[in-house]
């Protein structure tokens, strides 16, 4: 079995105002150094599989068509094998 | 002519889309549950507004794959209308059927208000009743409504006049303060290539009766009318 740790963030050009906001709070919170925030998502999958290339494929494909949208999406992500 | 209200588990606006075009505008129509593989005797389909399938990942992500959706994509490669109001529209751009995206409302906040918008392609199935930009007063209720669509994908909406309708101030003028979400170019409704797919995040079917506020949601719905009585006589529209 695999475990994969899927990061979906916002393309570099998308403008995202929940990050402009959470920078903000940071400012108020008295963290002046923060130059920017950007808020992603993060998702786990177990996945049934024993062949780490095809477990790699499967988890390119569910990104590419579900977990991210590419219109404003990029996502990446960590594979690691684990017992069943 | 008959129409199909479309229903994912968390739509919210069908029985709206129901009651008018029963009630008010006095057409056949039904409901069609998601899981419907049929849409056969049709002449449009519309996705409503709501929260279908909780927003859950992303608004209209899941929805896209419910059974239904493999027919609203043969419907419109048909030539037959299909109109996506709020979370229709979402579902829509998820599917593909329509360019762009749908992102947070730049504020942050969910806006339940009237605007107005101002037509910017009378020529389409969905506004042949309207005047040249003409202004209308509709209501927007979304938190997750600011279009967005890369500098090419603009490019081509634009070169193709597929864009439908504009947030404008009540003398028709596109600025910044009319803008309720933070759409690209005001951009509040969208069509495909082809022009018979509609994408719009406000609701003409919460704009039909006075006692709701406005009446100017019927001449879109009368605009379909219109359209699909003409193709039914088979007349061929002369511009």
């Amino acid at each position: 079995m695999y475990l994969a740790k899927i990061h979906v963030t916002l393309k570099p050009t998308v403008n995202d105002p929940q990050g402009l906001t959470v920078k903000g709070g940071l400012h108020t919170l008295g963290f002046n150094g923060v130059h920017s925030v950007r808020v992603g998502k993060y998702i786990e999958v177990r996945l049934d599989e024993k062949d780490g290339k095809k477990a790699k494929e499967q988890v390119r494909e569910m990104c590419r068509q579900l977990l991210a949208n590419p219109v404003i999406e990029d996502f990446r992500f960590e594979l690691e094998q684990i017992k069943g | 002519m008959r129409f199909g209200v479309l229903v994912f588990p968390g739509t919210w606006s069908d029985r709206d889309c129901y009651h008018v075009l029963d009630k008010v505008l006095g057409q056949k129509v039904e409901y069609v549950w998601h899981k419907e593989t049929d849409l056969s005797g049709f002449d449009c389909v519309i996705l409503p507004g709501g929260f279908s399938y909780g927003d859950y990942l992303r608004p209209g992500a899941i929805a896209r794959f419910s059974p239904i959706m493999t027919e609203v994509a043969k419907f419109a490669a048909a030539g037959k209308l299909v109109i996506g109001i709020c979370n229709g529209f979402q579902i829509l751009c998820e599917s593909g059927l329509l360019p762009g995206v749908l992102m947070q409302n730049n504020h942050l906040q969910y806006r339940c208000q009237w605007v107005y918008l101002r037509v910017e392609n009378n020529s389409l199935p969905f506004t042949s009743r309207t005047e040249e930009s003409q202004v209308l007063y509709i209501p927007v209720s979304h938190y997750e409504g600011s279009y967005y669509a890369d500098a090419e994908t603009l490019k081509e909406l634009e070169a193709n006049k597929q864009i439908a309708f504009r947030y404008c101030n009540s003398l028709g003028e596109i600025v910044e303060e009319a803008n309720p979400n933070g759409s690209i170019d005001n951009i509040a409704g969208i069509v495909n290539k082809a022009g018979n797919v509609l994408g719009m995040m406000p609701h003409p079917e919460r704009a039909c009766e006075g006692i709701v506020g406005g009446l100017d949601g019927n001449v879109i719905f009368e605009s379909i009318i219109g359209e699909v009585t003409t193709r039914a006589m088979g007349c061929v529209k002369l511009d």
